[in-house]
């Protein structure tokens, strides 16, 4: 393998992996977040560098931009950065590290037990991932599946203003709202 | 494979780019004070060299010899990296903008854009997603009520105005067909795209507006509220780097407006390009995008000297209640008209 290949995917999954176990060791939750919004640019430029501009970018657009934002806005809203040391639910790490164990088992298993040889994967054409034939998949083959994970999404929307609104008369707070304009509901 | 010379031509076309927009950066704050004084009726400053045109150097010298002070319980990491996180997107972010087609030098032609890539549009997104993160963490990393407040203002005004600001961007897509910015430019040879995408244009030029914080959706920075919003504590080399981001950004976002509504390096006078002499300012090329983007820039600092603030309640109002359903009923009238028309 090429030596500029290998060193671009050993920073970028050495970066991958310790943002990740950042995400979890670090005490500040503030700093927790920032360590996800590295890890997903990390796996955006991994996307770029496998040749899948448009899932790099879509990643990075709403992982790493708009979702980590909402999470560090509500973090710096209510001021918790610190988190709890203790944890309300007892003997997760025990179990977390048991699950780490199996897994690392499992892939030395594999390597071992494996009947196939390991060969190179086979290259994909280089328009495999552009936005065209993405768009394609999405509106034929996966229309269902798509158009289900939008409802689900509304109906997500919906619940959290349901949820959020206050019950009973409300009062119009002076100068935002108007008070000839009832809240129906 | 990738050539030595490849490499060299990416490395110096990057860093023409960079130095055009610090550049650029220095004078648009000598252009902003001095229309802003012409607007006020005053001469702007006229001191520093002919015409005050050193005065972006002195402020700049005046800038590196400021003590720099970083506030006790700050976070000192972040407040340092704030600064950093701010700069580098509005750097990076004009990078797929072609200003022109091709120049022929010395014998080779070389193309006058850094790169022709199929998803530039998503690129543009994903570059000004990431910029919220050092305005809301200087705020953050302050200790400081009201750099906290102008932080979480600037989040929430990005995040609602991002979304206008997407929908825009897909009038122009729907119309040529593709993401590259090339091609946007290539399909405005003979109409620009605000002629057919006025909601869009406007749409744009709003969004865009809040999107860079300037007036009359400063709220982040509201000076008689929040003193300074998120960098209210910052001064220094540090404080220039938010000055310098914030210039830039306009600038960037002057060129992506251009590119995508206003022809980009097209020239709409290209029939008068026979002439002799002076037929080369007619034709396409870089300086009718620096024109446009000149203009572009002379109406953001007009806006700024006119219209005063607006409330931070009438801006979610605007972004979520009129500029996000106009900008999905402009999406859906523009693909319907051009399934309808056949294109």
């Amino acid at each position: 393998m090429d030596i500029g290949v290998l060193l671009v995917y050993g920073i970028l999954g050495l970066t991958v992996i310790v943002s990740a176990v950042g995400l979890i060791v670090s005490r500040n939750a503030l700093y927790s977040a920032l360590f996800l919004v590295v890890n997903f640019v990390a796996v955006g430029l991994l996307y770029l560098a496998l040749g899948a501009p448009f899932i790099a970018f879509a990643q990075v657009t709403v992982y790493a931009g708009s979702i980590m934002v909402l999470f560090i806005f509500v973090i710096m809203l209510l001021g918790a950065e610190n988190l709890m040391l203790d944890e309300p639910l007892r003997g997760q790490r025990a179990l977390g590290i048991l699950l780490v164990v199996i897994f690392l088992a499992e892939i030395v298993l594999y390597y071992l037990l494996r009947t196939t040889p390991l060969q190179a994967i086979p290259a994909i054409p280089q328009t495999f991932a552009s936005p065209a034939e993405i768009g394609m998949l999405l509106f034929n083959r996966y229309l269902l599946p798509f158009e289900v994970t939008a409802f689900i999404l509304l109906a997500a929307t919906v619940g959290a203003i349901l949820l959020s609104k206050h019950e009973g008369p409300t009062r119009p707070k002076p100068g935002i709202q108007k008070p000839e304009t009832p809240v129906e509901g | 494979m990738v050539t030595a010379a490849q490499i060299w031509e990416w490395v110096i076309k990057s860093l023409i780019i960079i130095l055009v927009l610090t550049g650029g950066f220095a004078y648009v704050t000598l252009y902003e004070r001095k229309v802003l004084a012409r607007i006020q009726a005053r001469v702007g400053p006229n001191r520093a060299g002919p015409f005050g045109l050193l005065q972006p150097v002195a402020d700049g010298i005046k800038l590196i010899f400021k003590e720099e002070l970083t506030p006790a319980g700050a976070d000192k990491l972040l407040f340092t990296l704030a600064p950093v996180i701010t700069v580098i997107p509005a750097l990076v972010v004009t990078a797929v903008i072609p200003w022109g087609e091709s120049v022929t030098l010395f014998g080779k032609t070389y193309t006058l854009y850094l790169t022709d890539v199929n998803v530039a549009i998503l690129y543009i997104m994903a570059v000004t997603s990431i910029s919220v993160y050092g305005i809301a963490l200087a705020g953050w990393s302050s200790n400081n009520k009201y750099a906290t407040l102008g932080g979480l203002r600037a989040t929430a005004q990005m995040i609602s105005y991002e979304l206008a600001l997407g929908l825009s961007f897909v009038g122009p897509i729907l119309l040529t067909g593709s993401m590259s910015m090339l091609e946007i430019v290539r399909a405005q040879q003979k109409l620009w795209f605000i002629f057919l995408q006025p909601a869009g244009f406007v749409l744009f030029l709003a969004a865009s507006l809040a999107e860079v914080n300037r007036a009359p959706f400063d709220m982040p920075e509201a000076e008689q509220e929040l003193t300074a919003g998120y960098h209210a504590e910052y001064s220094g080399m540090k404080f220039a780097l938010f000055f310098m981001a914030e210039y830039i950004k306009m600038i960037a976002v002057s060129m992506i407006g251009a590119t995508l509504f206003l022809g980009g390096y097209l020239s709409p006078l290209t029939m008068l390009s026979g002439l002799p002499v002076i037929g080369w300012l007619f034709a396409s090329g870089p300086h009718w995008l620096f024109l446009k983007v000149a203009l572009w820039l002379f109406f953001m600092i007009w806006v700024r000297a006119t219209l005063p603030r607006i409330r931070y309640d009438r801006l979610m109002q605007l972004g979520w209640k009129i500029m996000f359903p106009l900008g999905l009923v402009n999406v859906i009238v523009t693909a319907a008209v051009i399934v309808l028309a056949g294109g």
